[in-house]
């Protein structure tokens, strides 16, 4: 027995050699399974890029053109595996610019591990060159964090470091390694971490909240579900369709649970929130069960908090406890990973169907349909909409694209009308709402998918923000699809200054360049489209390259997204136009 | 708008540095002044106890309490009232040593605070006292009007009256 036990444990545990700590950090990257990684290096971390270059056959360095750049190839690639995205960047400004990216990551909860250089240990704390005190920086933003200055916590620290990324809510871990340590020689081994003795990864399954939940379900009679990027976080993306399917509960989306669930699922109502359905935002204050699964009750999904779903009981099917009663108090919480939760309560739900309950959300989306949604789609004016080109990219790529989409008119436009057919197919940046995450992103989702289609759907604003990432596409040949809908604006806040701000347009015209020359410049193809006859065709050409494309489609100058609730606004006080 | 109350905050953490750091920002986030804190060992080996003082609505102070156990390194935090717990806060008062020769009145201030004499020389002594902050408020004011070279009083301190089981937590 005692034999046993040894041998299996020595088989996590590599046998001791002595190796630098700057070794030690990419052997440690492979003892976690990672095979790539993005990064930017400089002095403070030129060790780690040295063993890098010995270890170029196990693990692929990409090099980004900015280090923002790479947290959020990191996080597009974590987006579209379910894996931790790996980024790397030196001390000072190669740290501090990872910040947008970690922020980014933490409120939308990516899993993700960034890895940065420090000066040396005795230099700390004397304005050395490049040194900033990232780890103080990066605090509130970061799951955990942890500065290196011995080579031998290296192992420990890289072990934990991705067991907190990854494990129960996910989010960014930041470790930052101090220049002698990464020097140093010591006796490495690795032993995979599997518990951290202060963190709780999940909850325990209460069975009585179970049981309680059920019987709230069993005799609701308008039952009303949004789920969130839990059910894609916890992959319970089957277990969430058995259980809408036996309950008949009608299921909506936030922005960031999408794709989790077919568009086309007979149970799917759309999206909720700012510029979600018709119908499930203007329900929510008409059913009489809420039940969020996986979800945190943003205030782009709430609207005003004390005129949402007050006449509703809540149950709230969630892994982080600190979320319960956060925005909305529930009334019954099951705390836990949705897969296992999902799982537990199947038994205890009475297979049901809401057939007229249902038919209320389709009333409304034939409201919306003829208020919003057909002239999107199918515009009889002269310019460009959005809504037309998402449609063309859903029918040329039969759903089945990854859609990427950076912060703006158009995120709200392609997370509207993108049609979904698999999971893991909506990357977009939700909580921060980070504008130029989408380029970078959508090199780090290709790479993580290489057999799927990629598309990239970016405001001519936030495309300028990481747009020097096109060398990066250039330079691994990332075969991603780039869309910018141009309409010279930074068309969301355009929207909002004519709403609110009596049409004054303060600082969002934009003056933008010859968008196809750059492209063509970093030897991509390109192509621009102005006209509404070579729409179809030019974007069936963009999916069927073999290699990475640059559209750039002129659409409408001012065009507003709707519904919207405004801030402020009950979401009952959805308006249409 | 729910009343604000004073909560004595007992986390119990790893001891790593810069997790004061972490759950300081908790608080600085949400705008909320910090009244006291206190950093020490607690009863369980390699166990630090941070100790906080607030005066926040209590709905706020569960959604900080869910917020500092969702840290990494947390083992567990708990909130008390005053009615809840037994705390003291300690200060220091330094006063010129000519008070204790040319004043009669401060022999009898010290007898009736109940405060110590913890060093003595020629130029100043310095006294100590436990207590209450209200107890450390009125020694304060009657020793003003003798000048107080210098004063410092520490954070709450706080020892709760129902069991606070972490020993059980980290088997």
């Amino acid at each position: 027995m005692e034999t046993r036990e040894k041998k299996s444990k020595k088989e996590e545990i590599q046998t001791n050699i002595t190796i630098s700590g700057a070794e030690a950090v990419v052997k440690c990257l492979l003892a976690e399974g990672v095979d790539i990684l993005y990064g930017y290096p400089g002095g403070a971390i030129m060790p780690v890029y040295d063993e890098l270059y010995k270890y170029e056959d196990k693990l692929n360095h990409v090099l980004t053109r900015h280090e923002q750049g790479a947290t959020h190839s990191a996080q597009g690639y974590a987006r579209a595996t379910g894996k931790v995205g790996v980024a790397m960047a030196t001390s000072g400004p190669g740290a501090t610019n990872l910040i947008t990216g970690i922020a980014d990551a933490q409120i939308d909860s990516t899993p993700m591990v960034c890895i940065t250089g420090q000066v040396a240990s005795h230099l700390l704390g004397s304005d050395a060159f490049q040194e900033t005190d990232i780890v103080g920086i990066s605090t509130p933003v970061t799951k955990w964090n942890y500065q290196i200055t011995k080579a031998s916590e290296i192992p420990e620290i890289f072990a934990k470091a991705f067991y907190i990324a990854r494990s129960g809510r996910p989010g960014p871990v930041l470790i930052d390694i101090t220049k002698d340590a990464q020097f140093e020689q010591f006796d490495f081994s690795y032993e995979k971490c599997t518990s951290v003795r202060s963190y709780k990864a999940v909850p325990e399954l209460n069975i009585e909240a179970i049981k309680e939940a059920a019987n709230l379900i069993n005799e609701a009679k308008k039952p009303f579900i949004i789920w969130g990027q839990g059910i894609v976080l916890g992959e319970a993306e089957k277990e969430f369709e058995s259980f809408i399917e036996k309950t008949g509960i009608p299921s909506a989306s936030t922005l960031l649970g999408l794709s989790a669930l077919p568009t086309k699922h007979p149970l799917h109502v759309g999206m909720v929130g700012m510029h979600g359905n018709y119908g499930p935002n203007k329900l929510t204050n008409e059913c009489d069960l809420l039940i969020a699964i996986g979800m945190r009750f943003d205030d782009r999904v709430t609207g005003d908090l004390s005129r949402y779903a007050k006449q509703a009981k809540v149950i709230h099917f969630e892994i982080d406890p600190a979320e319960i009663d956060k925005n909305v108090k529930a009334d019954v919480a099951v705390l836990g990973n949705a897969k296992e939760t999902l799982k537990a309560i199947a038994p205890f739900v009475k297979e049901n169907m809401h057939k007229d309950w249902l038919q209320k959300f389709r009333d409304y989306d034939a409201i919306e349909f003829d208020k919003v949604i057909k002239k999107d789609l199918y515009p009889t004016k002269e310019g460009l909409t959005m809504g037309e080109v998402i449609k063309e990219i859903n029918n040329a790529s039969e759903g089945k694209a990854i859609i990427v989409s950076d912060v703006g008119q158009h995120q709200m436009i392609a997370c509207r009308y993108a049609e979904f057919s698999q999971t893991k197919s909506n990357i977009t940046s939700g909580g921060l709402g980070t504008m130029g995450f989408a380029l970078p992103a959508a090199i780090g989702a290709k790479m993580g998918a290489p057999d799927r289609e990629v598309v990239a759907v970016i405001g001519d604003g936030g495309y300028q923000m990481t747009i020097q990432e096109l060398g990066t596409i250039l330079q691994t040949k990332a075969a991603v699809k780039i869309v910018v809908l141009n309409n010279e604006y930074l068309g969301m806040v355009r929207q909002w200054q004519q709403l609110f701000f009596d049409k004054r347009y303060a600082s969002t015209e934009m003056t933008n360049p010859d968008f196809v020359a750059i492209a063509k410049g970093y030897h991509l193809k390109a192509n621009r489209v102005t006209k509404r006859e070579d729409l179809e065709k030019s974007i069936k050409e963009m999916i069927e390259s073999e290699e990475a494309y640059f559209l750039e489609v002129c659409v409408e100058k001012e065009d507003n997204v709707f519904p919207m609730i405004a801030t402020g606004s009950s979401v009952s006080e959805v308006r249409l136009s | 708008m729910s009343t604000k109350n004073t909560y004595t905050v007992s986390i119990y953490t790893e001891n790593n540095v810069g997790l004061l750091n972490r759950i300081s920002a908790i608080f600085q986030r949400r705008h909320i002044n910090i009244e006291s804190i206190n950093s020490s060992k607690s009863e369980i080996k390699n166990v630090s106890r941070i100790t906080i003082l607030v005066k926040i609505p209590e709905d706020q102070m569960k959604k900080i309490i869910g917020q500092i156990e969702k840290q990494v390194e947390v083992i567990k935090a708990f909130y008390h009232s005053d009615e809840e717990t037994i705390y003291q806060e300690s200060c220091l008062f330094k006063l010129s040593s000519d008070l204790l020769i040319e004043n009669d009145e401060i022999q009898m201030i010290i007898n009736q605070s109940k405060s110590r004499v913890i060093n003595i020389n020629k130029d100043f002594f310095v006294l100590e006292k436990s207590g209450s902050k209200e107890e450390l408020e009125e020694l304060y004011n009657i020793l003003d009007k003798h000048g107080i070279m210098q004063f410092v009083r520490s954070g709450r301190i706080a020892i709760t009256k129902e069991a606070m089981k972490i020993s059980t937590m980290l088997d």
